[in-house]
This record gives C-alpha cells, structure tokens and sequence, in this order.
C-alpha cells in the first residue's frame, strides 16, 4: 500500500500504469489491483461495522451520553442502562484468562520446541491444537457440567481456606462466576497462543541457540535468549489470544452467571459485552433498549482496540530494544 | 484460474451453479408461478415445537401452501412484524396499547396455546414436591429470604427437614417470555416486585445468577446444590426435573400441568376482553396453576395480498381448531372453547380491502 502511494505521488495521476505495475506486465498490474481490492476490502466492512453501530447507538449516545460508560445500573424494564459492569466483566475475564494461559501457553510452546522429541512434539502439538477446533458452546457445557462442580467443590474451597482474607476469594462457592468464566477462556485460547509461540520460537535460528551454547550457557539461559529473540512474536500470540478472549460469547455466558455486577469477589457472577448483547438481543423490544445494546456493542469495538493499541506499543518497545526476528502479528 | 487444480475448478463451478439456481428459485415468496403461496413468519421460541408439528401437518393437507416459522424470540417477532418483513409474528406476551400504536396497521391476537413456568430445585433428601406460597417465591427472588430453612418455606412445608443452607437463586439471562410470565406473577402478588423490578423480558434481577436458556437455567439448577429456578412446563416434563406446587389464589397447592393450566384459562373466560390481551397469572380457582399464560400469533388486520391473507387466516382457522390436538402430545394447554370461539371472531375480522377473508 505505502508503495502504491509513494510512486502515486511521485510519478501523478496519469502514470496510473506505472503506478499499478512498476514492472510495466499486465499480469502483474492486474495481480496488484485484485490484492489492493481485497485489502480495501477489509477496510472497507471495519468501516461500515462501526458506521452501521455508532448510527443504531445515537438513540442512546445522545440519551446518556459519556454517563453510559460509568453508569452501573442495566434495568431494560425502566430503562436505565449503564455499560460499566459489562465493561468490567469483560476486562476481568480476559485478564484472568491471559494470566492463566500465557504460562502455560509458553511452556507447551518450549516444550514442544526445545526438549520434546518428534514423536512427543507431533501428537501433542496436534491435540493441542485440536483444542482449538472444539465449538465453544461445547466448552461452555462442559464448563457448566464439569468444570464448575469440580471449582466449586475442590478449587475454591482450598482457594477460600488459603486466601480467604483476600476479597477476591470471599463470597458464596456456587462454581459459577468471573472465576469459571476466565478458567474456560484460558483453556480456549492456550492452544492459540501456544501455537503461533511454536511456530515464533522455530523460526529463531539455531545459530542463536549454538552461539548461546558455545558461549558456556545452560539450556535454560539458551531458551531465555530464544524467548527475547522472539518476544515480538510472542506477544503478537498473546494479542491474538486476547482477541479472542475479549470477542468469546457462548462458553462465557455459560459459566459467568450473567449478573451486571462488579463485585471484589472473583467467585461472584458477572456478565461480558459479549454475552450480554447475545443474551438480550433477541427479545429486545424498544427503541432505546436495542439502541443501549448496539452501543455495548461500540464499545467493545473500542475496548478491542484500546487494548490491541495498549498491547501493540509494548511489543513496539520491546522489538526497538531487542531487534528480535518474531513479527508481530 | 487455469493454474488452478482441476478439483478447485469443479467445485468453483458447481458452487456458481447452485448459488444460480437458488437464487431463481428463491423468488421472494409471495405466489408463486404454480399458483403456491408462501407464508413467513417469526416470533416467540416457546410455542416453536408446536408450530414447527403445526406447518408439518398443515403442509401435508395443503401442499400448494408453504409456511415458515423462525423462533428467534418475541421481540424479534415483532420488530419484523412492524417492519412488515414477515407475514405473521409471534408473542409470548401480548402487546401493550402504547405498543399497539407504533404498528403501521391494527394488529389482532389469536391466541394458540397455552403454558406455564414452574419451579424447580436441587435440594437433597426430598420425598415429596416442595410448595411454595407466591410471597415466598417474590421474597425469595428479591433476596429476602436467604436460607432453605427460613419459618416462611418451612410453614409451606410442614414436616419437611430443610436445610439451612444458602438459597441459590438461578433466573433467565438472556431475554425471553419465560421471565416475562414470571415477573407478571410475581408483580401480581407482590407489590415490593412490581415496584423494584417490575414486568419483563429482561428484568434487573435483584439476586442470583444467571442461565442462558431453558437448558442454562436447568444445567445451573442441576448441578449446583440449594439451588432454585423457573423453567418453563414443557421443559420440565420433558427433563423430569423436580417441580414445585404453588399456592394459588384459593389457597390450594398445585401441581403444575397441563390440566391446572386449562383450568386457570377457563377461570380467566368469562373476564377475557374481546381483543384477546389477557394476563392469566394468579388465576382464581381451586384447580388453576397461578404461573400460566397465552402465546399469541400477531396478524395485521388488514392482509395487502389477498392470496396471501386469504392463506394465512386458514391456517390460523385450522390452527385453533384442528391445531390443538397436537397441543397435548407436546406438553401445551389446548385453547379453552370459549377462548377459540372468540379466537374465531378475531380470525373473521381480517380483511383485505375491506371484505372479510373468512366468513
């Protein structure tokens, strides 16, 4: 795209050819013309999504204006509608998520990389990556018939005797809540982060491991300078896995307990913009409702893109320092 | 393209050639070239089960009519009903007047059949159904009551070991015609609900949490100890989930069924206004069950396309007539026959430039 703008400038207008194909073949031209549309293309639906939301959201933008997003009350029968906890639930959950997945997420990614013979690495990096293929309605059932039971009667109690005087572990044990919400996002976006942080480590070249090792360093030190070589890359993964942590509907709303709270508790229902906007918007009669959903749907377009920036400059920052190989993604 | 496989250049091809040939079929509804005639319509989730058994019968008996019902919610029933992108809607809940008004044209209900909401629970070492009294179950929703074994359920149950353990409370999150009918009962009989909560779709439920679907409300119910929650009848028989008896208006315990909603219909004949828009919770009479109600199909009165028109309003006449036997074998209350007397009058009163469709 810059090229494509840097000969427009250069060459003007009536160059269109050149500009096209500075190869001056047709094939080419053509070739680039399609890719240019496809891109735009893409472009172009971000566009309309957002022009399509932020029109059906006036009603309501103009109703509660910036309050909408500090407000902390959802009552549809009398109209009173605040994004806050929505806000919230989905921040948490995915936070949780993250803090969860991405060490678990590495290890399998070094693992598989750096100690796993083949005939380890293969089967288990594909049922790994099977994970990801499992419909999240099903992930949302399992959590309720499995995962939940299994929280509430082994992991929160022992969570609630050891960190009890902590807020976040206090409150009614019922499985069900951001806990539960942010453990089944956390297992839904390992196998994406950990495969894309497979492929990021097998691309740092193996000189990097033998110059590490001829220079006397332990195995560990040795994954430690192939991790820094690749943590653009593995941030990327981890932006990638947030994406979904943040956009997740059918699993969460399974386990979360859809309540329009903030609570301290971890262990206390909450409700994401996701799950909200699917659960509700259904039935949704009147104007202002629907319109209070679309812009929940606003927003966490915005949030989306708040943390995707926030994510981006950190991997910014740290490729300026380590010039590593990794891309992000 | 001729680089590609020849594989890809099959399936390219055959996918052009279908996406051709759907598009010429798909004309639009309306009448079709053979003289067909097609019907859409959307609504309400609850009744889908017997509409879908409904079209499959109707389309037997009447192959040139085809007819199609997309559940996709009350609400969305009647916001394509007002947009007119669909021929019929379908309703949980009657419109309200102010309703009523944003409608480009006069929307007449016919009721089709009936249900309830029941309550369920996860309590152990139960012998016998649990009652409630309708101020304990609004009490309980609103957080007031916190424990199995508060004197208020234990007076419900005499003789009865509850435990004193923390009440679960488990509702609806998505929005549906279920907790509509549930916090019309429970506004009816508490006058803290009316005002707190109020009557919805979607209320702001004071405590407990929440389940997508019937199938959330019952996987929560199932799973977690000291639980309660409201899902509708067909879902629990069905399920063979525990059911509560609830206190009617007479002071009667009632199991919820097919029969005790029949019977809070009949109670509601005589008070039914013409237009059909009735509210049947909290019904009077020893044998009702207090948490029932009416689903609706939603027709303009005035049909545009007389074909069409014409087609619908047979089909509603066979629906409230030949339709209800279907009802019971699916676990819905059949139409009371004063109710489809004066469905009757309603399906007659809708026109096509002025001329009744069915007299």
């Amino acid at each position: 795209m810059s090229a494509v703008e840097h000969n427009g400038l250069r060459f003007g207008f009536s160059n269109w050819r050149r500009v096209l194909s500075p190869t001056g073949n047709t094939g080419d031209a053509i070739f680039r013309i399609a890719m240019l549309l496809v891109a735009l293309l893409m472009v172009a639906i971000v566009v309309a999504m957002v022009w399509a939301l932020a029109t059906d959201a006036l009603m309501s933008i103009r109703q509660f204006g910036f309050g909408f997003l500090i407000a902390r009350k959802w009552d549809p029968i009398k109209g009173d509608f605040g994004a806050l906890p929505f806000v919230y639930g989905t921040v948490m959950s995915s936070v949780i998520a993250l803090a969860i997945s991405i060490p678990f997420s590495l290890g399998i990614a070094i693992f598989l990389v750096e100690q796993a013979p083949p005939y380890i690495a293969r089967p288990v990096g594909f049922l790994v990556e099977l994970l990801a293929a499992i419909p999240s309605v099903v992930y949302g059932l399992w959590g309720i018939f499995v995962l939940a039971p299994v929280l509430r009667e082994h992991v929160q109690p022992i969570l609630q005797t050891a960190f009890g005087w902590l807020p976040l572990f206090q409150g009614s044990m019922t499985g069900i809540g951001l806990l539960t919400g942010g453990i089944i996002l956390a297992i839904m976006v390992t196998p994406i982060i950990s495969a894309v942080v497979r492929d990021v480590l097998a691309a740092v070249p193996g000189s990097q491991r033998e110059a590490a090792l001829a220079l006397g360093a332990t195995k560990w030190e040795m994954i430690r300078v192939v991790l820094v070589n690749g943590a653009p890359g593995i941030a990327g993964a981890i932006i990638l896995g947030l994406g979904r942590a943040l956009g997740e509907t059918m699993a969460v709303t399974m386990v979360i307990g859809n309540r329009a709270q903030i609570s301290p508790s971890l262990f206390d229902p909450a409700y994401t913009i996701a799950s909200a906007i699917a659960n509700e918007f259904t039935e949704a009669t009147g104007d202002l409702y629907v319109s209070a959903l679309v812009e929940l749907g606003l927003i966490l377009f915005l949030v989306t893109f708040i943390v995707n920036g926030i994510a981006r400059l950190l991997v910014w920052n740290v490729t300026r320092k380590t010039g590593g190989v990794g891309r992000a993604a | 393209m001729c680089a590609l496989p020849r594989s890809v250049r099959v399936v390219a091809w055959f996918t052009a050639l279908v996406m051709l040939v759907g598009s010429l079929a798909c004309n639009g509804g309306g009448t079709g070239p053979n003289g067909s005639t097609k019907l859409q319509g959307a609504g309400a989730s609850f009744p889908n089960p017997v509409y879908q058994k409904w079209l499959s019968e109707y389309g037997n008996i009447h192959p040139n009519i085809s007819i199609d019902y997309q559940s996709v919610g009350s609400g969305g029933g009647i916001k394509q009903l007002k947009e007119q992108t669909v021929d019929f809607g379908a309703s949980d809940a009657p419109l309200k007047d102010e309703d009523m008004k944003s409608f480009s044209g006069e929307v007449v209900h016919i009721p089709t059949v009936l249900g309830a909401v029941v309550m369920t629970y996860n309590l152990a070492g139960l012998n016998n159904p649990l009652r409630f009294s309708p101020d304990v179950i609004a009490d309980v929703y609103l957080g007031k009551i916190k424990k199995w074994n508060d004197a208020r359920i234990a007076a419900d149950n005499p003789g009865v070991t509850l435990p004193a353990n923390d009440i679960v409370v488990v509702h609806r999150s998505d929005s549906s015609g279920t907790s509509a009918v549930f916090t019309d009962f429970l506004a009816k009989i508490s006058g803290e609900w009316k005002e707190k909560v109020g009557v919805g779709v979607s209320p702001s439920w004071p405590v407990g949490i929440g389940g997508k679907g019937n199938e959330g409300v019952t996987g929560q119910v199932k799973n977690t100890p000291n639980t309660i929650g409201y899902v509708e009848l067909v879902y629990a028989v069905q399920n063979k989930l525990p059911v509560a008896q609830v206190k009617n208006q007479t002071g009667s315990y009632v199991q919820p069924s097919i029969d005790a909603v029949t019977a809070a219909a009949a109670a509601f004949v005589a008070s039914t206004p013409d237009d059909l828009r009735v509210s049947i919770t909290n019904a009077p009479g020893a044998q009702s069950y207090p948490i029932s109600s009416y689903t609706y199909i939603l027709v303009y009165k005035d049909q545009k396309d007389a074909a069409k028109g014409k087609a619908l309003v047979d089909f509603l006449w066979w629906g409230i007539h030949d339709g209800e036997k279907f009802a019971k074998e699916l676990q819905y209350a059949p139409l009371p026959a004063e109710i489809v007397q004066k469905a009757e009058v309603k399906i007659k009163s809708v026109t096509h430039g002025g001329t009744a469709l069915r007299s």
